[in-house]
């Protein structure tokens, strides 16, 4: 049987969540990640046909807030807790590439 | 009660203005100063802003006016609980210094009952956990054996109630997190409705699953804290909009001709151990005893719990914890550009069981898996209401153990699939949606805590806290 | 307007065609966000809007804006969608102006969708979904002149984070770059007479990408498409499609194959280049928000928003279009709508006064001195035509004194006197005319004897008759049917 998970795909999804993993790391969450998904493999065999997914357990719809302002925080106190600020604003190192 | 204060008794006691809520707090801190060394259940201790609290209170009493239902009762507060101007850290490095400048509602209603919150408990990190040993601060003991684990991940909480550091703890539950840690210590460990305790502040985990709840000694002093938390807040969508079931409204009436099923498929659950199936069977036979109808009933679908869990929780942890960046609040690992920046601050500051899950959920929900994975485990998750609900049709509630089995030792649990296992009871109950506590019900051969669940349908608080109190009555002939 | 098919001019003979779709995101004029209760407002302050909420912070949860909902809803009621029950999910990608590292967008079940928009020339672009999500924060990139690829750091300003966003996605319908420029130019109206958005470029409010490709011409197959983002104006957009469609063709042409990705418009250079490939492209691991619930408006909120819609462009340049007899798609017709002048030519129909001259006046001199429009008085205004229409006062004028008017006010029966314009009516030209050929016999024999230049001689006679005032047009026309006449 083919493995549930390969290495390639650990390492791919670690990108994908900006987390790095040593060599060894990747070996040993490969393994682990295998083993819960091997658990997971009778939910995959299990005849599904026509059921729903539920999003939510309850049964709520329409939520909604009137269209009325709130207050704000206070721009220093909330600066006072980010790690670099500049000119009143988030400051953050080069970004490559654009937003998508 | 195991010889601690009952939450009501004290709050009857500040309210009459026999005892003051100063008095009743040192008392606590006193408590607290002996053995939280050993124990280590929190993070933080609010001293201060305790005494502050605490005088509040005796001034509310000295003027005639209503001090509120939980007058001068000390209070622990899981730490991923939002707390204006105290530090919250869900047990993470990623947050640190990070103080959160408003309040999670259940603490905003703790405080206007008059509660006192004495500290802010450990947890495994961001609650991913079933022993309290993903901590960035340490693990914490179990008060019934320190060699132990007080179960995760609301250990801390769990803990400082069996050490007598407080009456009450709030917890969060996301797949077993109050229930388990409260079998493993022996005290009373709900899990509410989903819904029915507004989540804003709780910092999130699994946001379908999370719920708060309360632990305490008795199971009327779970219900007095469940009736101050509980009700719609308009700061949550997923908050329910009617009254909540009122959890003290009967617990004196017995549960005479209730009918109570017992769970066959989490009895005999993977590694369930046979004196704790016994246990609650025992447990279904002492409400029979006191006039309740009992029965086995099935619930198959329970048994994909586990697997459909382990799905869906890490997939929404990962879009839960993305924010953890760095560029906002936290920790900042400092990188040549802002990706560099987000590997390396996520990379030191999430610790190795917050990573699996993450990557877990990412790659549940990457392209080409989806369906496969969270797609197939939302339906199993429509699988498993269906056959509670057809449970529910001939029974009031359902009994099951907690755990499969009692408080293992700090670091036995190595590999994670083996410790997700600890949840396989408690689990479904979350998928579900639905109300299901936890109730101290002996001690097995190796004199550690047994916990037998009581399951209710959604918004069944009432009918829960009545059987659950009917079963703490028995415990004692055990 | 026919598809604009672009002809190469090498040895190849094939025809190609353009095919564009376009997403654009608008911005909602609500008070509030889309998920708390900060300020929506532009312009303000860096990080002086945000809460809790907008910010990501740890345990805040999302509480969906009703207004919102109810602008989303009359942009879709515009739009000719079906209005249906939605869910928000949650698109899931690292970037700076994203506080949560994820953006709570409408996926798979939108609240809108399957609508059409009707350009002015009467062609239909079918919309395929317009749904809700919420928008960003700003990033300020600073070293290397400000442009993000080679900057030093940036900086991040929340105010814009969570503001209430529509996106319109259009159909592959559109077949030229002035196409595109007319869906985004009657959308744009379409949204603020809607009064969802008030639909300025220039602040963000409104945002175009489109979606390029070209085929040889009866090609039942779409070619490969690209992504084309930052236009932020109209004409960019245009020169972007056009960029993009030579681009196309030529690789195309020289054998090559275009290659889908997204591509980043540089209006300095005025080239598309490569963003980001499909191979690169994100996987957003989009699933439903479960911090929120389905949204399924009611039947009656639904009717009401229907109903409470003002009437849209197109509708109101067809009712302009055949009270003046004129085609819906003309100048005048589109202009007066443009300007929202179209009540005046309802006021003038309902005074039973021409609407055509309504639509001339209103396309040309009202137009003209739009920022005054304000302070016409519409009586004044359809009086004045009256005057017109009745022959009491010539286009030359009427003109004068709808200048007058819309300068200074008035009444225009009072400006006429004031300037001498009174009873000059279709007599009195009549009268001034005849006068002209009694007095000049022998130039007259000429005229009506083929000698044509004499118009002008008999023109100045009667110029110099009126002092001025005359309708030289009618004069004319008068001397001519005179002629004819014998």
């Amino acid at each position: 049987m083919a493995p549930r998970i390969t290495t390639a795909e650990v390492a791919h999804v670690a990108r994908l969540a900006r987390l790095a993993l040593t060599e060894s790391e990747l070996e040993t969450f490969t393994g682990q990640l295998a083993a819960v998904l091997d658990h997971a493999a009778d939910v995959e065999a299990l005849d599904t046909t026509g059921v729903p997914p539920t999003a939510h357990p309850l049964p709520l719809v329409n939520v909604l807030r009137d269209d009325v302002v709130a207050p704000v925080l206070d721009r220093e106190e909330v600066l006072a807790q980010a790690p670099a600020t500049e000119d009143h604003r988030f400051r953050v190192p080069r970004i490559i590439g654009e937003a998508p | 009660m195991n010889g601690h204060e009952s939450a009501l008794g004290v709050a009857a006691a500040v309210r009459r203005g026999d005892r003051s809520a100063a008095e009743v707090l040192e008392e606590h801190l006193a408590r607290i100063g002996e053995a939280e060394g050993e124990i280590h259940a929190f993070n933080t201790l609010t001293e201060d802003a305790a005494r502050a609290a605490a005088a509040a209170v005796d001034a509310t009493v000295a003027e005639g006016r209503d001090p509120g239902p939980l007058a001068g009762v000390p209070v622990a507060v899981k730490d991923n609980l939002c707390t204006r101007g105290i530090r919250t850290t869900a047990s993470s490095r990623i947050l640190e210094g990070w103080v959160p400048p408003y309040d999670a509602t259940v603490v905003s209603r703790l405080a206007a009952a008059g509660a006192v919150m004495v500290g802010k408990t450990n947890l495994d990190e961001f609650a991913m956990g079933s022993s309290t040993e993903n901590s960035a601060f340490g693990p914490t003991r179990n008060p019934v054996d320190v060699t132990r684990v007080p179960g995760g991940s609301s250990g801390g909480s769990a803990a400082a109630v069996a050490a007598g550091f407080a009456p009450l703890a709030l917890g969060s539950d996301t797949g077993g997190s109050i229930r388990q840690p409260a079998a493993f210590c022996g005290v009373v460990g709900v899990k509410p409705t989903y819904g029915a305790v507004s989540r804003y502040g709780l910092i999130a985990f699994a946001s379908s699953l999370d719920q708060i709840g309360p632990f305490a000694h008795t199971v009327a002093d779970a219900a007095a804290l469940y009736d101050v938390i509980a009700g719609h807040d308009a700061l949550d969508s997923t908050s329910l909009s009617e009254a909540p079931p009122e959890a003290s409204a009967r617990l004196e009436a017995g549960v005479d001709g209730l009918r109570v099923g017992v769970v066959s498929e989490l009895v005999s659950a993977d590694g369930m151990a046979p004196e704790i199936a016994e246990r609650a069977r025992r447990a279904a036979d002492a409400l029979s005893a006191a006039g309740a109808k009992v029965d086995e009933v099935s619930v198959p679908a329970a048994t994909y719990g586990l697997s459909a869990y382990y799905l869906i929780a890490p997939a929404e942890a990962s879009s839960n914890l993305a924010r953890y960046d760095g560029v906002r609040y936290g920790l900042r690992v400092p990188g040549e550009d802002v990706t560099e920046m987000y590997v390396r601050t996520r990379t030191e500051g999430f610790g190795a069981e917050v990573k699996r899950r993450i990557m877990l959920g990412t790659y549940a929900l990457s392209a080409g898996y989806y369906d496969a994975y969270y797609g197939k485990a939302q339906q199993v998750r429509t699988l498993i209401i269906r056959d509670f609900e057809r449970a529910y049709e001939s029974f009031d509630v359902l009994i099951a153990p907690t755990t499969p089995g009692t408080a293992f030792k700090i670091g036995d649990i190595v590999d994670p699939l083996t410790m997700y296992l600890n949840d396989v009871c408690t689990i479904p109950s979350n998928l579900a949606g639905h109300p299901a506590m936890s109730v101290p019900y002996g001690t097995a051969s190796d004199g550690l805590p047994i916990g037998v669940q009581v399951l209710a349908p959604a918004l069944g608080e009432s009918v829960m806290f009545q059987v659950a109190a009917a079963l703490e009555s028995t415990a004692g002939s055990l | 307007m026919t598809d604009t098919v672009a002809r190469t001019a090498g040895p190849g003979t094939t025809e190609w065609e353009t095919v564009i779709g376009l997403e654009v995101h608008t911005e909602l004029r609500t008070a509030t966000k889309l998920f708390c209760g900060c300020p929506n407002s532009f312009g303000d302050e860096p990080n002086t809007n945000i809460c809790a909420v907008c910010m990501g912070l740890p345990g805040t949860l999302p509480v969906l804006n009703r207004t919102a909902v109810d602008y989303a809803m009359r942009i879709g009621a515009a739009l000719h969608c079906r209005i249906q029950p939605s869910i928000f999910h949650r698109k899931n990608y690292f970037y700076p102006d994203q506080p949560k590292d994820y953006q709570i967008s409408q996926y798979d079940i939108p609240i809108n969708t399957d609508g059409w928009l009707e350009l002015p020339d009467g062609k239909r672009i079918g919309i395929e979904r317009a749904h809700m999500e919420e928008d960003t924060g700003k990033t300020t990139h600073f070293g290397g002149g400000g442009r993000i690829a080679g900057a030093d750091h940036s900086l991040v300003d929340y105010n814009r984070a969570g503001v209430p966003l529509v996106e319109i996605v259009s159909r592959p319908d559109l077949r030229s770059a002035e196409e595109a420029r007319a869906y985004v130019d009657e959308l744009r109206a379409i949204l603020v007479a809607s009064g969802a958005s008030d639909g300025k470029m220039e602040e963000g409010s409104l945002r175009v990408d489109a979606n390029v490709s070209v085929r040889p011409v009866g090609s039942p197959t779409f070619g490969t498409r690209c992504e084309i983002k930052n236009m932020n104006s109209l004409r960019s957009l245009g020169r972007a499609i056009d960029y993009e469609v030579a681009r196309q063709i030529s690789l195309l042409e020289g054998g090559g194959t275009v290659e889908q990705e997204t591509r980043h418009w540089d209006e300095n250079t005025g080239r598309t280049s490569t963003m980001r490939s499909k191979e690169e492209a994100e996987d957003y691991r989009y699933f439903p928000e479960p911090d929120l619930v389905p949204l399924d408006p009611p039947q009656e909120w639904i009717a009401l928003v229907s109903d409470g819609l003002p009437a849209m462009p197109a509708d109101r340049r067809a009712k302009v279009a055949a009270a003046a007899g004129l085609a819906p798609d003309s100048d005048a017709v589109v202009t007066v709508v443009r300007l929202d002048l179209d009540p005046l030519v309802d006021a003038a129909v309902a005074a039973g006064v021409d609407a055509g001259l309504a639509v001339r006046r209103l396309a040309n001199e009202v137009a003209a001195s739009i920022e005054s429009v304000p302070a016409l008085d519409v009586d004044a205004f359809v009086s004045l035509l009256g005057m017109e229409g009745r022959g009491e006062l010539t286009t030359a004028q009427a003109r004068t004194v709808l200048r007058t008017l819309l300068a200074d006010g008035g009444d225009p029966v009072a400006i006429a006197k004031s300037l001498g314009f009174e009873a000059l009516g279709a007599d009195a030209l009549g009268q001034a005319v005849d006068a002209a050929i009694a007095g000049n016999p022998a130039e007259w024999e000429r005229y009506v004897g083929g000698e044509d230049k004499l118009t002008g001689f008999f023109i100045g006679k009667i110029k110099a008759a009126t002092g001025g005032n005359a309708d030289l047009k009618e004069a004319s026309a008068l001397l001519r049917s005179r002629r004819e006449a014998g």
